[in-house]
């Protein structure tokens, strides 16, 4: 089906621009690592573990966010976006390359902050990846069509976050909560049904972002 | 093709285009001139489906995927080479002999040799020619082209003038230019900016 | 829509909005009996309740509006949506502020995670602030008034979506710490008092509205003139 093929011709040229500059990437791990040892000062010694997960989770989104305001850096810069836009795919391809894209860097981060994390702090259970898998599809979906609008803007790297934040504010609840519960599967549901339902938001809505 | 009634654009306050009327036929070649900020980039961006009207009515009778439009910036990925840009227009475009037809504009762009270079590495020439190859990448019907002869050297220049006699009367043209003397043969039609 | 300086609609809900208000005000404070375990306190809820739900409304509006953009490449629902996102922040920011009062007649505390209604709406203040971030950043145009679109589609999931979150956060991260004794079930005077003061609220946002875009479009309307005369 051309429409797929589109999409992995996108993500690939996504993945190899990383793969060559790889700064966004780099940056990314630096930061949640250095942002985890923060962390570690910033909290005093009675601290109960489970307030440790809730750190983890500000240090992930943060992290996306970083990630996030480099998405289309490169369109940007050189306005190539408008190249993308003109040809004769679905715009949404667009979207739905950048995110799977975006959903690997996050993954590759969290590869090496989850086990920084279990050496910190506390340990990694099965729910909390399951959780920061879904948490990462979320944070893709909506923060690939937020970075489009923010990169049309004036203010690109400063209005990204505050999109997202409050749209971030349900998949931090589903995340702490899939990893804190003693019922995490109702969390982890949330957090699929977030996915589900701004993923085809984003999905549907792109096209309006990226043209006039 | 291209049907333009009263046709305006203005960027919030600043008003760039106003009351246009234009027509231009299937194989027209129209030249469009004008100063700096008289609107020649806005009209070919309208033009092109980028931006909207703010007002009056744009018709453009060819679908996306006929239309190729060469803008001020080449559009394609510095960090990408030359052929991994095309390649991926080429996809994009659903061009049939997607490889041999890179192949065969590269070359003909005299871009051959510096095909597996990152675009970064190139001079403002080689991009303006890159950028060319990719417009012209799928064949369009109906092309638009935002000052082509910017940042070519001689040797480019006479290579577009070749592709540019080539293409009046098979192709639509709208070319807007600093130096309507040189391509003043192929013209059927003249718009002046102001 | 009327750009005539002597506009019925708006001088007929402003009169509404005035009448209703007022009469539900002095019924909400000195016909309705006072609820039976709260007391006087109580009677916040007349103006707390209609607040958020006018706020809720008018992001719905918004959202329709923004859906008829996006549907019918219209930009006139541009300014529509943006005006009724804007009566929304203002009933919403109402609702944080009566929503506060209340709480600190009721527990002493001017702010608690376990009220799900304020949590909400702190989410949404920041969300549709946000908008209003968004639209100061981008030249006016076609672009901004699409991606407005959007983003007032996404507030309007966002809301049962922060509800749902807000709840499944509750005990686990925020404290249960006060429980309001909320009947659902209003006796007689106690609903006839409430929708009067929620048919002022909306008659109030309509008006404020209304009136708000009337000078939008006046203003828009003057520019157009100015241009065509240079």
């Amino acid at each position: 089906m051309n429409y797929f093929s589109d999409v992995g011709a996108l993500a690939r040229k996504d993945l190899r621009l990383e793969l060559r500059s790889r700064d966004t990437f780099l940056s990314m791990v630096l930061f949640v690592v250095a942002t985890l040892v923060v962390f570690s000062f910033s909290l005093p010694a009675q601290t109960e573990a489970e307030a440790s997960y809730g750190l983890l989770w500000v240090a992930l989104l943060f992290t996306a966010i970083l990630g996030l305001t480099r998405a289309f850096a490169a369109e940007r810069e050189q306005r190539v976006l408008d190249g993308l836009v003109l040809a004769p795919c679905d715009r949404s391809a667009i979207w739905l390359g950048k995110a799977l894209a975006v959903v690997a860097f996050l993954a590759l981060a969290e590869l090496v902050a989850l086990p920084a994390f279990a050496l910190f702090f506390e340990p990694v259970t099965w729910e909390l990846v399951a959780a920061v898998v879904l948490a990462d599809l979320g944070l893709a979906a909506v923060g690939t069509l937020l970075a489009a609008m923010a990169a049309a803007s004036r203010a690109r790297e400063l209005l990204l976050p505050l999109l997202l934040l409050p749209l971030a504010i349900p998949i931090v609840v589903g995340g702490v909560g899939a990893s804190i519960s003693d019922d995490p599967g109702r969390f982890l549901g949330f957090l699929a049904l977030y996915d589900l339902i701004f993923a085809i938001l984003s999905w549907a809505s792109f096209e309006y972002v990226v043209t006039e | 093709m291209i049907r333009a009634r009263g046709l305006g654009r203005s960027f919030g306050t600043k008003r760039v285009l106003r009351g246009l009327d234009l027509d231009v036929a299937e194989r027209d070649v129209l030249v469009v001139t004008g100063p700096n900020g008289s609107g020649k980039s806005t009209l070919l961006a309208l033009c092109a489906g980028l931006l909207a009207p703010t007002a009056g009515e744009l018709e453009i009778e060819v679908e996306r995927g006929r239309l190729g439009y060469l803008a001020h910036e080449p559009l394609v990925y510095r960090e990408l080479t030359a052929l991994e840009n095309l390649e991926l227009y080429g996809r994009l475009y659903r061009v049939p002999e997607r490889r041999e037809r890179i192949g065969m504009l590269l070359e003909r762009f005299d871009l051959w040799e510096a095909r597996h270079e990152r675009v970064s590495t190139y001079s403002r020439g080689m991009q303006q020619r890159l950028a060319l190859c990719r417009t012209l990448l799928h064949d369009p019907d109906l092309l638009l082209l935002d000052e082509p002869y910017a940042g070519l050297d001689e040797a480019g220049g006479v290579l577009l003038d070749g592709e540019l006699a080539a293409l009046a009367g098979e192709r639509t043209l709208v070319v807007s230019t600093h130096e309507p003397e040189r391509i003043a043969r192929l013209a059927t039609a003249r718009l002046a900016l102001a | 829509m009327s750009t005539s300086l002597r506009n019925n609609t708006a001088v007929a809900l402003a009169v509404a909005a005035f009448v209703l208000l007022l009469g539900g005000l002095a019924l909400a404070f000195y016909w309705v009996p006072d609820a039976p375990i709260e007391g006087f306190r109580q009677r916040i809820f007349y103006i707390h309740v209609p607040v958020a739900l006018t706020a809720y409304a008018c992001f719905g509006w918004a959202a329709w509006k923004a859906l008829r953009l996006l549907w019918l490449r219209d930009e006139r629902y541009d300014l529509e949506s943006y005006t009724a996102v804007h009566m929304g922040l203002i009933f919403g920011i109402l609702t944080l502020v009566t929503g506060s009062i209340w709480a600190r007649t009721s527990w002493g505390v001017w702010w608690s995670w376990g009220e799900r209604q304020l949590v909400l709406f702190l989410v949404l203040f920041l969300f549709y602030s946000a908008y209003f971030m968004l639209r100061y950043s981008v030249d006016p145009g076609p672009r901004r008034a699409r991606m407005s679109a959007v983003y007032a589609l996404f507030g309007v999931v966002l809301i049962p979506v922060s509800f749902l979150a807000i709840r499944l956060a509750e005990g686990l991260i925020h404290p249960v710490v006060f429980d309001r004794n909320v009947n659902s079930n209003l006796a007689g005077s106690q609903l006839f008092t409430f929708l009067v003061c929620f048919a002022g609220t909306l008659a109030l946002a309509a008006s404020l509205y209304v009136n708000e875009l009337t000078g939008k479009r006046v203003d828009e309307r003057l520019r157009e003139l100015r241009e065509a005369l240079t």
